[in-house]
């Protein structure tokens, strides 16, 4: 079961990568809050019950609520555009997260390890360079952020791939979740939104050497 | 003693936070001078003992807090008198000293502690406490600056994150769960190198942004530029060695393994790179902050490259590092009476500096000879270490390529100081030249002096706790 929702969690990559309008992306990470807290649920059933509900709780009202509910008033707060704007085209966003997800799959393939569960490692991974490639082919600030969300989600499975031998890091997971969400939606929906209308990454190249 | 530190100096910042009393604010500030203070001079008597389970006294961490707290006290004063001439509103000054306060104790607790988790923590914290300062001046230029911080931050945290789960991963062989580094060295044989190796590359790239090195020292550069210069100062020392902490520590566990060469060979990549790049900005840098800052980036990839060279480097790479936050904490602070004798960072306007001010100019010229590592600078007797470390590792190229490299910095650097120093700016209006104390710049010439004293002369305490903080690292 857990294998089926992590290939889903994968899946959603997929269409990430191949979505055009903002909307898509705020409800994509929705549906990975979703799909966390099942996973959770049934992976984590070694730690005591009280740090399981915290756990699970972060995942389905940080992760699946406060998150998109805040960056759907961002995009509207701010009057986003509703599309994406890559900056290449959706087919060779397809591509590349493909080569991505079997690159990953095909590391795994050359571990040896009894300790960790592959499938774990995988998407873990994969979410993690996909992000990046979001954030880095994305021309919008605010896909930037959706972008870092995306990594953290990836680092969150990580994290509950050893999440039963050391719960601690889990919560150390949680921690750096809210944290870092905290401070950059905070930036985001405080001044940035305010200064920079369009909020375009072009306009972030005013600090020059000289 | 570490959580009443905590919790006293944290709810300090809070009370700085609200506060809108000047008198109040002004106690505040030296009631945490002190309290850092008494930190210290506890820490060293407590020497070699844990406390709070995550805190150990250890030679690195006492050596790195006690050059935080020396540099502490000039950085309040001259936050201080920045903010009085730069008249800030009661709010922004709380503001500015609750993040400033809030920052050196953030940067403390993560050199003292002995766990990856717990320093990982702390260096979260300096994030948060940086962006406020780098904000400070609220206008379109700071705002992108501290996007950029807060960004590039943030994912550096997220990648030292995933190597801690990596090293939990390679901890596991081991049948342990304890990430402390003193575990991490009794384990040492039976960590998983691949692990190992996976958790390096994710800790040393996300310890990169803090420390200043390729390929995360962007967004540093811009922080330094728009932060206060006290706060920059502090950015581009006390919170570099912060970055250096991180990486040492972890470091010292992997030098003890069979990845003691792939290691060194990746610090060595980053560092000579990081020079490189270091060489390219300062030949063109018109922005005298960002200079300095670009400065701080050649320096930081020499410590590394004597840490990739071994042997002698090991020393002189932690000597380097305490002598450079002297040295370019210094300079941030000169850079501000500066500032209020030509209201301009660039270089093109500024000019003839000797006129107007001849003590800050002295400053900033035995700044220059000591930040370029000439006799008689402290930074010389370590960066000579460093290439005779390189010398005897064999890496002759490297080391004649890094001596062409920091020929042309110093050239760069020297171009732009005597402009500053001696050639008039044209079109500059004299006649409403602010007038500086020269007492300003005493602080200055104490942390110049000391770097020198310190490197030419270091007392046998000092000698001490550098060796016994490279202690565990093999020959």
């Amino acid at each position: 079961m857990i294998d089926v929702l992590l290939i889903t969690f994968l899946i959603t990559l997929f269409y990430m990568a191949i979505a055009n309008r903002l909307l898509t992306y705020i409800n994509v990470l929705a549906l990975q809050g979703v799909l966390l807290f099942f996973v959770v649920f049934l992976q984590l059933n070694e730690i005591s019950t009280l740090n399981l509900v915290f756990i699970l709780l972060e995942t389905i009202i940080f992760k699946s609520i406060a998150v998109p509910i805040f960056l759907a008033y961002v995009l509207k707060r701010n009057n986003i555009t509703r599309e994406a704007e890559p900056f290449l085209p959706n087919f060779v966003s397809l591509i590349i997260t493909t080569i991505i997800v079997v690159a990953t799959i095909l590391l795994a393939n050359v571990i040896e390890d009894t300790h960790l569960d592959k499938i774990f490692f995988v998407v873990a991974l994969s979410t993690l360079f996909v992000g990046l490639y979001i954030i880095a082919t994305r021309r919008k600030i605010i896909t930037h952020v959706m972008g870092y969300m995306v990594i953290e989600n990836g680092v969150f499975v990580l994290s509950l791939a050893v999440g039963n031998e050391m719960p601690m890091l889990v919560n150390l997971g949680i921690m750096l979740d809210i944290f870092a969400s905290v401070l950059i939606l905070g930036i985001f929906l405080n001044k940035i939104g305010d200064v920079f209308k369009n909020i375009d990454v072009n306009q972030l190249s005013n600090l020059k050497d000289y | 003693m570490t959580l009443i530190y905590l919790i006293l100096a944290f709810s300090i910042a809070i009370v700085l936070f609200v506060n809108k009393n000047k008198a109040i604010n002004l106690s505040l500030i030296i009631i945490f001078v002190i309290l850092q203070w008494i930190y210290t001079i506890y820490a060293c008597y407590h020497f070699k003992t844990t406390d709070l389970e995550y805190f150990t006294f250890d030679s690195l961490g006492i050596l790195l807090l006690i050059t935080l707290s020396i540099i502490s006290i000039p950085a309040m004063i001259h936050s201080y008198i920045y903010i009085r001439i730069n008249g800030d509103t009661p709010q922004s000054k709380g503001i500015y000293f609750a993040a400033i306060t809030g920052l050196i104790t953030a940067i403390s607790a993560g050199y003292l502690s002995n766990h990856i988790a717990v320093t990982w923590i702390f260096t979260e914290l300096t994030t948060l406490c940086a962006s406020a300062l780098i904000y400070h001046h609220r206008n379109k230029l700071a705002l992108e600056a501290t996007w950029k911080y807060v960004f590039i931050c943030a994912i550096s945290i997220t990648f030292i994150f995933i190597g801690i789960l990596f090293l939990s991963l390679s901890l596991q062989h081991a049948g342990s769960e304890d990430l402390s580094f003193q575990n991490l060295l009794s384990n040492v044989d039976k960590l998983n190198p691949f692990w190992l190796q996976l958790a390096f590359l994710f800790i040393f790239t996300g310890f990169t942004a803090k420390l200043g090195l390729v390929p995360m020292f962007t967004a540093g550069i811009d922080a330094k530029d728009n932060a206060p210069g006290p706060a920059a100062a502090l950015l581009s020392t006390v919170l570099m060695n912060l970055g250096f902490i991180g990486i040492f520590r972890f470091y010292i566990v992997i030098a003890n393994t069979s990845l003691h060469h792939w290691a060194n060979l990746v610090i060595g990549i980053a560092a000579f790179l990081s020079i490189f790049v270091a060489t390219v900005y300062m030949i063109k840098v018109k922005n005298i902050k960002r200079m300095f800052a670009y400065s701080g980036i050649e320096h930081m990839g020499l410590v590394m490259l004597g840490i990739a060279a071994g042997g002698v480097g090991y020393y002189a790479a932690v000597l380097h590092i305490v002598l450079h936050a002297f040295v370019k904490s210094s300079m941030f602070f000169q850079y501000n009476q500066l500032y209020n004798v030509f209201k301009t960072k660039s270089i093109y306007h500024i000019g003839n500096y000797f006129k107007f001010n001849p003590t800050g100019a002295m400053v900033l010229l035995s700044g220059f000879i000591c930040v370029t590592a000439m006799p008689p600078s402290g930074l010389f007797v370590s960066e000579f270490m460093i290439f005779s470390s390189l010398f005897s590792a064999n890496h002759i190229i490297v080391l004649l390529l890094v001596l062409l490299l920091l020929t042309m910095i110093i050239w760069a650097f020297g171009k732009n100081i005597f402009k500053i120093l001696f050639i008039p700016s044209i079109g500059f209006n004299e006649t409403n030249v602010v007038y500086t104390s020269r007492w300003e710049s005493l602080t200055q010439i104490i942390l110049l002096a000391g770097s020198i004293y310190l490197g030419l002369n270091p007392p046998a305490k000092f000698v001490q706790l550098i060796n016994e903080s490279i202690m565990q690292l093999p020959l």
